[in-house]
């Protein structure tokens, strides 16, 4: 409470100061803006706010424990720190640039790696492109394949930049929900309960659509696509000649037996497919900022004419990293020692955990069948508590998460975009 | 024919193809022809496939190649900054995201750095931005602040990748060229080549948005004086224009020489932004580490691109850098800060290469900054005839001497737009970071070219 009070203070006394000084700041402002220019590119237009940036910045000044942004709070595993300490200490020339489209030895461990998952053999020079992490590789993506006026499918909820990315391309983003079935009472809400409908999904398509994007396991609702909802989305791809962006960053974390299925090996799907991965969630290293996306190389070709022209090249060492980190994996793939083994049976503990302490102070989680998010519906809070403070037309999850991080040692992220209704039901 | 029949399948119903089915050869084109519609590129990179490192990084990739061509340091980067990285890699926390602007301890030793030569405060949080590479930094201030229909002027030659980010960002680039006084018997350096005022002020009009400015400069080691920066300055405030200022080898200049940051002078800093590179400051490129430094009114828009296109670079190697720099901060004045020794290490090898370029008839442009110097090839007449391509005459050298000399170097033309390629195309560019051992295998080969011609 003092510490809040504290803060608010200074945050007044800074605005007294400012009214003070009366006409000298005006003349100040007028001379440090001289530039009538627009100075922001029009591209840049309403991409301006960032929900990470706001909830990162309100979870360090309240000191809150961030159950909130995506990283893990454990260490990567050993075979990936080694690695890494081995890159960093190894060859001189590691410190120097590597081939732009991907450390050699990385581009070929992926395309063993993969090419054997996707059922497709990948050529590590056409197929694979590494970039700064997922998010870059998403980037690169919308940057070469969506022109303004294309249309470009994305299923709610979502991972929030792939909305402001289709709009830096020109593109309009036509949203789809994944909609929960209602479970009996008693009975706990699981993310495979959120489905598509085939209808509505149908009829999101039409000829300016360019690309969908595919998020599984999907982030927020740690939803695994099954086959069946995999091959309606193929055969929808195909029929209206799409592209589909496939964001797989979480593949390694399935619970419950359940099957990562990577869209791109279904038949029809290897030519319009782009695969997203990162090693940041594959090894628990998400500071190390290493994705890839593998893909046709007619497609493939304008990611990398936009990678040369935007970042060229990305950190050799943490490459270097990755590669042998994958090495290491592919030894032991399937078997119980594998990390991909362990870390899902690790997070599915965590997970149940979680689950059973929501629980026990009314809340309703959503079971994932994958991923490291929960999300957890709150309109038990809502009736008992539906006043919380917040600008006027602020949804009542984003209310919720600042009072949580404000009252209570725990951070979230808000649900965007989701729609707060449908956490506010009864 | 079953997959033929698939597709057909699948065209039916979106665009109401034809029902009987005469060939399966016009079907497979007519499939392949729709897909390839929709798979094409977007107009932002139409024309912006090609990449001159590309070519020539695989012609020296020949490992008997001396390969002076591409700006890569094969020396050693100093050993406490492999030392600080090897102490980061032990730590466990740092292997997790950052803060996307910059990681905290990086911004504040940036600021601290930057401050003692704008002689101002730099929030670190709100005029600084981290990027990957300088290049990642080019790309944020374009995409940032530059809107289709703008026209940004390009001095000639030029770092190769301002032309295709500013017509990536639907911009329009307006070019000028440096050009030669006559250096009367003197010897040819870098300063010789100037840009005319006159010429320069034609360049501006209200749709100019920006001017890339590079100091030193990038092939010819040219370092601006207070007098050239002045002009440009100038025209900036006359036409109410950005000035993007690529100061990525600001450490690396020569006796006689001093780098002058062109966001000092009067009514600069609101309308500048200043790129530097920690794989030119460190010799450390393949950390890919830049950073921005300029007024919050235009850093904000360069965080929004950043946001929405990376959102954060690598958390060690920012770590890294941040105690490489609070290790030279402290001893700025001494010969043995990085700032210092390095260029001192460097004007001794650029000698070295400016004797051997002459020794051979290749007529060399003293650069007073950079990692680079520039031969002017004419005198030496090679038989470039069995290259009959229409390729500019120094992209037929650099390839005839990779093969027959196996000494690699840059065409100084893939630096030129379309229009000026010819006025350059007799000059060759050739780096010299690079340790004795391969100096000596390039002075050997030098030698050896220079008695056959005897």
């Amino acid at each position: 409470m003092f510490r809040n009070a504290a803060a608010i203070s200074l945050h007044l006394v800074g605005l007294l100061q400012g009214k003070k000084a009366g006409a000298s700041v005006t003349r100040h402002l007028h001379q440090t803006f001289t530039m009538a220019k627009q100075m922001q590119a029009r591209r840049l237009k309403g991409l301006d706010y960032n929900p990470w940036v706001e909830y990162a910045r309100l979870a360090t000044e309240y000191d809150a424990v961030n159950l909130g942004q995506g990283f893990p709070d454990f260490a990567p595993p050993d075979f990936a720190l080694e690695a890494f300490q081995h890159a960093v200490s190894g060859d001189l020339m590691l410190n120097q640039y590597t081939k732009a489209f991907g450390y050699p030895p990385l581009t070929k461990i992926l395309a063993s790696f993969f090419g054997k998952l996707l059922g497709h053999e990948l050529d590590p020079l056409t197929n694979v492109l590494v970039t700064v992490g997922a998010y870059g590789a998403l980037f690169t993506a919308f940057q070469a394949l969506v022109d303004e006026g294309d249309e470009v499918i994305i299923i709610e909820p979502f991972f929030d930049c792939y909305e402001p990315m289709t709009l830096m391309a020109g593109g309009r983003p036509v949203f789809v929900s994944l909609k929960p079935s209602p479970t009996r009472d008693g009975e706990l809400n699981s993310s495979s309960n959120w489905r598509l409908d085939p209808d509505e999904l149908a009829s999101k398509f039409t000829p300016h659509t360019k690309a969908l994007v595919l998020n599984t396991p999907n982030n927020p609702l740690g939803k695994v696509f099954s086959q069946t909802e995999l091959e309606l989305v193929a055969s929808l791809c195909q029929q209206h000649n799409v592209v589909c962006i496939s964001d797989e960053v979480y593949q390694w974390l399935v619970f419950d037996g359940c099957q990562h299925i990577s869209i791109a090996s279904l038949p029809g799907m290897w030519e319009r497919t782009l695969t997203i991965g990162s090693a940041g969630k594959t090894f628990s290293a998400t500071g190390w900022k290493v994705g890839w996306v593998l893909g046709p190389d007619h497609l493939m070709k304008h990611l990398r004419t936009v990678h040369q022209n935007s970042i060229y090249h990305c950190p050799t060492q943490t490459q270097a990293a990755v590669a042998e980190s994958f090495e290491k994996e592919q030894l032991c793939f399937g078997q119980p020692s594998s990390y991909f083994v362990q870390l899902p049976r690790a997070m599915q503990r965590s997970r149940d955990y979680m689950a059973r302490s929501l629980q026990s102070v009314g809340l309703m989680p959503v079971l994932p069948q994958g991923s490291y998010f929960l999300i957890t519906d709150i309109s038990g809070f809502k009736s008992k508590m539906p006043d919380l403070p917040g600008a006027a037309n602020e949804p009542y999850d984003r209310r919720f998460v600042k009072w949580m991080i404000k009252n209570k040692p725990v951070s979230s992220e808000g649900l965007r975009p989701l729609h707060p209704l449908l956490f506010c039901k009864g | 024919m079953l997959l033929a029949q698939k597709r057909l399948g699948s065209l039916v119903s979106s665009t109401k193809f034809l029902k009987t089915v005469n060939s399966s050869r016009l079907l497979e084109f007519s499939t392949s022809a729709a897909m390839s519609l929709k798979f094409k590129n977007t107009k932002r990179i139409e024309g912006l496939d090609k990449n001159v490192w590309i070519e020539f990084t695989k012609l020296a990739a020949d490992p008997s190649v001396v390969n002076l061509g591409q700006g890569l340091p094969d020396i050693s980067p100093p050993a406490y900054v492999k030392e600080e990285l090897s102490k980061v890699a032990m730590v466990d926390n740092l292997n997790q995201y950052t803060r996307g602007f910059g990681h905290p301890s990086l911004v504040k030793a940036l600021s601290c750095l930057y401050e003692k030569f704008y002689q101002k405060q730099i929030n670190p949080n709100k005029e600084i931005l981290v990027t990957v590479g300088a290049y990642g930094s080019l790309f944020n201030a374009i995409q940032g602040l530059i809107d289709e229909g703008d026209e940004v002027i390009i001095i000639v030659p030029f770092y190769d990748c301002y032309e295709p980010m500013v017509r990536m960002a639907g911009a329009t680039p307006v070019f000028i060229p440096l050009r030669s006084k006559p250096v009367n018997g003197k010897r040819w350096s870098s300063s010789d080549w100037t840009l005319d005022p006159q010429e320069l002020e034609s360049k501006f009009n209200p749709k100019t948005k920006a001017i890339i400015l590079n100091t030193p400069h990038n092939p010819f080691g040219k370092v601006y004086t207070k007098e050239e920066l002045q002009v440009i300055a100038d025209l900036c405030i006359k036409y109410d224009t950005l000035c993007i200022s690529d100061e990525v080898y600001e450490w690396l200049v020569y006796t006689g020489n001093k780098h002058l940051r062109i966001a000092t002078f009067p009514g600069m800093w609101e309308r500048t932004v200043t790129i530097g590179s920690a794989g030119k400051t460190f010799s450390v490129t393949g950390w890919k580490l830049g950073w921005s430094i300029g007024p919050e009114h235009l850093i904000k828009h360069l965080q929004t691109v950043q946001q929405n296109t990376i959102y954060t670079c690598a958390t060690p190697l920012q770590e890294a850098l941040a105690q490489a720099f609070w290790i030279d901060i402290k001893r700025m004045d001494d010969p043995e800060c990085y700032f210092n020794s390095l260029p001192r290490e460097l004007e001794v090898k650029r000698d070295r290469m400016v004797h051997l370029l002459e020794s051979v008839g290749l007529n060399p442009i003293v650069p007073d900054g950079g990692y680079f110097i520039i031969a002017d090839v004419s005198s030496l007449d090679a038989d470039l005839s069995d290259l009959k391509n229409e390729e500019p005459y120094d992209y037929k050298f650099v390839k005839w001497m990779t093969k027959n000399k196996k000494l690699s170097a840059i065409p100084v033309s893939a630096f030129c737009d379309s229009e000026t390629k010819l006025q350059f195309e007799k000059l060759v560019r050739f780096c010299f970071i690079k340790k004795d051992s391969t100096l000596d295998a390039a002075e050997e080969i030098i030698k050896a070219w220079s008695r056959q011609k005897s």
